[in-house]
């Protein structure tokens, strides 16, 4: 037993000692044998990763590149908080293994604001106010990019289809609509 | 003075949200992290017999395997405030602990108390190795019998919040009532489903911890990681700048912190841990379900004369908390003979926590649906039966309101929805093949407040920066308050820098109950105005005469680098007024007659909260409330399986919460509200009242369409044909 059971004024969990601890620390010294080459095109840069094959993109991008802009809100392809763009085309990281993607030009929320430059639809988001806790903004403007491009934002109610990937538990929506609309308008 | 309706600033962290910049609790990777992965129990009741760690162990990566078999004993948890989870009624939450299960520390037995508990982690060098190790831990168990049916314990239920209320004889003035209502109203259970996972990043230097949190409660937390592991106060750092969302779920400390803590610190190193969405649902609270019986007694004018609201939610065993869903009904209508309680039923089954108006979200469905139903049976404008009993004093306690505009929100929001066309026959109102329901329900939420202190530092080139515990969790906190000192200061905004948090910083209470306007914003309006008085001081001329260049003008003048000034505002002992904040929805759905879809074609809501300070971002926010009332109203319920005691549909694509196709037009009025007795900077806060009635509003108008009343959430398809 380590520690005590009694609520003292001394630290009460003591870290690993002797024999276990030296195994923990060969155990992850020693290099992942299964691990395979991924180089990964992003925002322009690209960068070369060992990964274990099972490593998604999305965890590629912010576990080994620290990467962050792209968020992980399910891990299941369900709610578009991973949303990147990869050849122009948004996708779910999450859903997609990083091997894959070697070679390819992904673009994630970093890469979007050229020079330190809002695109307008970033600007566009601020002035309408189209997010709250920001979890879900990452995924929405990488959407909103790809959508207006394809020429997808015609309506509101085209908007609001198009964009329903998206998931805003913080419920921005009207938001979203807004700030697609008007980068939508500005782009045209 | 400042004006009722704050200007609608842009978000100050705006530009940080779009790009990428913010940085939540996981997204601080640090040096040699490792990841941990948790090991969830698979049955509602019993204990371990084994748990077989060999092939995990063996498992390319994987550093440790904690459980309850090699872990060390933890200090005694400091429990939830008193009034568990009701913030805003309690002592100092900075003071007390916030975990959630202050009868089950990770790790100490086991016992199994229901599915999901965490009884074990696996430890590794990167998620992948992690979430494989925990796949292969193998663990047995001997079963006992598990409670997993609220009706059939009904006749166990506890009054665990006292919530028992009463006034005059509300039995006998039932009984003697000409027109009567007595129904059953059932809410199921509902998880948050914030975007961003409950997640943490922990690293011990010594006794010395530094957690990254997605916490709503960081100074609790700092209490609660204290006590646990023996080490003091000052010795434990959370930070907890950016969270993604959070609606209760993150105001306590659940197990994963507890075990991500105690993980970093055995196998001394960095440990992050992030919650698959799966894990979100068993482990961090959910709203639990409830089953209410409402009694109303009227006489024929419409005039209330009982109320009796009464029924039971689930909790269980290893945690204090209650769903006190009768809190409105003293709140709401004046009538002389009310009795309300809301016992608790203890099961197996996870432990809840304080959800979005919490009380009031479900009491209100309750209460609203059945003056819907008193106002048929009375033949009675549903608006009119609400003004006929509008509340003029505090119906629990006779006080005078601090403000209340209730009649205002009833009149504006009526008038922009021309409520005054609906003709009141179910089924008469149609648009092509759909039926059209109007439908309408009063909302209230109490204006909580609870101690906060602040600190406000000019420099000598006029800027400011304003500091202060709390927590960002997309209210709009960092740019109200950045307005409000600028405001106090009389300087422009742009110069404001605003910290938070960060427990090294002036301590604040949880950011729940809708109070942390009310309550940071006292002490920030506190510390403001004792900064400028300080600088007038310095230079010996009066507070009025300080204007946006004085700051650089005096400190230059005497050679000082910077001037600062504290406050600590606490609420007043005794509260002569009672704090309220209301308002009204009015609702259209449209129903197909054939496939009978519920969709909310347009909404308009009316609210009175006191002081707005940024109407921009109160809107946001009052969106938010009512969007997540609409899921409430149409599609959200965690299924329980009572055979084997677990929630069902736990993702994203079960668990359906509203997308942008399920939101057309909401109309959002503000009505200004000057309150000068509710706080000295006369908010109520917005929070939540966004959502309370929204989903009586929406049953109310399918009702309305279809002549069908809809007794039990969420109004699904099937429950219409
Ligand atoms: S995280 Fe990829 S869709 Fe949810
Ligand atoms: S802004 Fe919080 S989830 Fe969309």
């Amino acid at each position: 037993m380590i520690g005590s059971a009694a609520a003292t004024a001394g630290l009460l969990v003591a870290p690993l000692l002797g024999e276990e601890a030296r195994k923990n620390a060969a155990a992850t010294q020693q290099a992942d044998p299964n691990a395979i080459p991924v180089a990964l095109d992003v925002n322009g840069k690209v960068h070369q990763l060992e990964l274990d094959p099972r490593t998604t993109l999305l965890d590629a991008l912010r576990e080994h590149l620290d990467i962050t802009g792209p968020k992980k809100g399910c891990d299941q392809g369900a709610c578009g908080a991973c949303t990147v763009l990869i050849d122009g085309r948004r996708v779910l990281s999450c859903l997609n293994l990083a091997a894959m993607n070697s070679g390819k030009k992904i673009v994630t929320v970093e890469g979007l604001a050229g020079d330190g430059r809002l695109q307008a639809i970033q600007a566009a988001f601020i002035r309408n106010d189209g997010f709250q806790c920001g979890y879900c903004t990452s995924g929405q403007i990488c959407s909103a990019v790809a959508l207006i491009r394809e020429g997808r934002a015609h309506s509101d109610a085209e908007i609001r289809e198009w964009m329903s990937g998206n998931v805003c538990r913080c419920g921005c929506y009207l938001g979203i609509v807004e700030a697609v609309k008007e980068a939508s308008n500005a782009t045209v | 003075m400042m004006p009722p309706l704050g200007p609608p600033l842009d978000r100050v962290d705006g530009r940080k949200k779009v790009t990428g910049g913010a940085k939540f609790a996981a997204e601080h990777n640090l040096e040699n992290m490792a990841y941990a992965a948790m090991v969830m129990s698979t049955i509602p009741s019993g204990t371990i017999r084994s748990i077989d760690t060999a092939a995990a162990k063996r498992s390319t990566g994987v550093i440790a395997v904690i459980s309850h078999l090699n872990a060390p004993r933890l200090g005694p948890a400091p429990g939830q405030p008193p009034a568990a989870g009701q913030p805003g009624a309690a002592a100092p939450p900075q003071q007390q602990g916030n975990f959630a299960e202050p009868q089950l520390i990770p790790f100490s037995d086991n016992k199994v108390h229901y599915v999901g508990q965490r009884i074990a982690v696996v430890v590794a060098d990167t998620i992948e190795h992690a979430a494989r190790g925990a796949e292969l831990v193998k663990v047995t168990y001997d079963e006992t019998p598990a409670r997993l049916d609220m009706q059939q314990f009904r006749e166990q239920g506890v009054d665990r919040a006292k919530s028992l209320f009463t006034k005059g004889d509300a039995d006998a003035a039932f009984a003697s009532a000409s027109v009567k209502i007595d129904q059953i109203y059932r809410t199921p259970h509902e998880h948050h489903n914030p975007m961003e996972a409950h997640s943490i990043v922990a690293a011990w230097d010594g006794d010395h911890l530094t957690l990254y949190d997605s916490s709503q409660n960081i100074f609790a937390v700092q209490q609660t990681m204290s006590r646990l592991f023996g080490i003091p106060k000052e010795n434990v750092h959370i930070l907890s700048q950016f969270v993604g969302g959070a609606f209760g779920s993150k105001g306590s400390t659940w197990p994963h912190v507890v075990i991500g803590v105690l993980a970093a610190r055995m196998v001394n190193r960095p440990v992050k841990v992030f919650l698959t969405r799966k894990q979100l649902f068993f482990g961090n609270g959910h709203r639990p379900e409830t089953q209410q019986r409402v009694a109303l007694g009227a006489n024929p004018e419409g005039k209330l004369l009982a109320m009796i609201h009464e029924g039971m939610s689930q909790s269980n065993d290893v945690c204090t908390y209650a769903e006190r869903f009768v809190r409105p009904t003293k709140a709401i209508y004046a009538v002389d003979n009310m009795r309300a309680i809301n016992p608790i039923v203890s099961l197996n089954l996870p432990s809840p926590t304080y959800m979005r108006a919490p009380g009031e979200s479900p009491g209100m469905f309750a209460i609203e649906s059945a003056m819907d139903e008193l106002a048929y049976a009375l033949k009675m404008d549903p608006l009119q039966l609400r003004l006929v009993n509008h509340a003029d004093v505090n119906p629990e306690d006779g006080k005078p309101w601090s403000s209340k505009s209730l009649k205002e929100c009833y009149a504006q929001g009526a008038d922009k929805f021309g409520w005054s066309k609906r003709n009141p026959e179910p089924r008469s109102m149609k648009s092509g093949r759909d039926l059209i329901g109007w439908g309408m329900a009063s909302a209230t939420y109490p204006a909580h407040r609870s101690p906060a202190s602040a600190r406000a530092v000019v420099k000598s080139d006029g800027t400011v920066t304003i500091y202060t515990g709390t927590h960002e969790m997309g209210m709009g906190t960092a740019t109200v308050m950045s307005q409000l000192a600028a405001e106090t200061l009389g300087i422009p905004v742009e110069r404001v820098r605003f910290e938070y948090g960060d427990t090294t910083l002036p301590p604040t209470p949880i950011s729940a109950g809708s109070m942390t306007a009310a309550s940071v914003g006292s002490a920030v309006f506190g510390a403001c105005d004792a900064l400028k008085k300080r600088v007038a001081e310095i230079d010996g001329v009066d507070p009025a005469t300080i204007n946006a260049e004085s700051y650089h003008t005096i400190l230059s003048k005497h050679y000082l680098d910077d001037v600062e000034a504290r406050f600590d505002a606490k609420p007043p002992q005794q509260e002569p007024h009672a704090t309220q904040a209301f308002g009204a929805h009015f609702v259209e759905v449209a129903i197909d007659q054939d496939i009978p879809v519920v969709r909310v074609q347009r909404m308009v809501s009316a609210f009175a909260g006191g002081r707005i300070l940024n109407a921009k971002t109160a809107r946001s926010q009052y969106f938010g409330g009512i969007i997540q009332g609409i899921g409430m109203a149409l599609l959200e319920e965690t299924h329980f399986d009572k055979r084997l005691g677990t929630f069902t549909n736990v993702n994203f694509a079960e668990y359906m919460v509203p997308t942008n196709a399920d939101v057309r037009s909401i109309d959002i009025i503000m009505v200004p509200e000057e309150d000068h007795d509710v706080n000295p900077i006369g908010v109520k806060g917005i929070g939540e009242i966004g959502i309370v009635g929204v989903a009586p509003a929406i049953a109310n108008a399918v009702f309305h369409a279809t002549g069908k009343r809809v007794r039990d959430l969420p109004i699904t398809i099937e429950k219409l044909m």
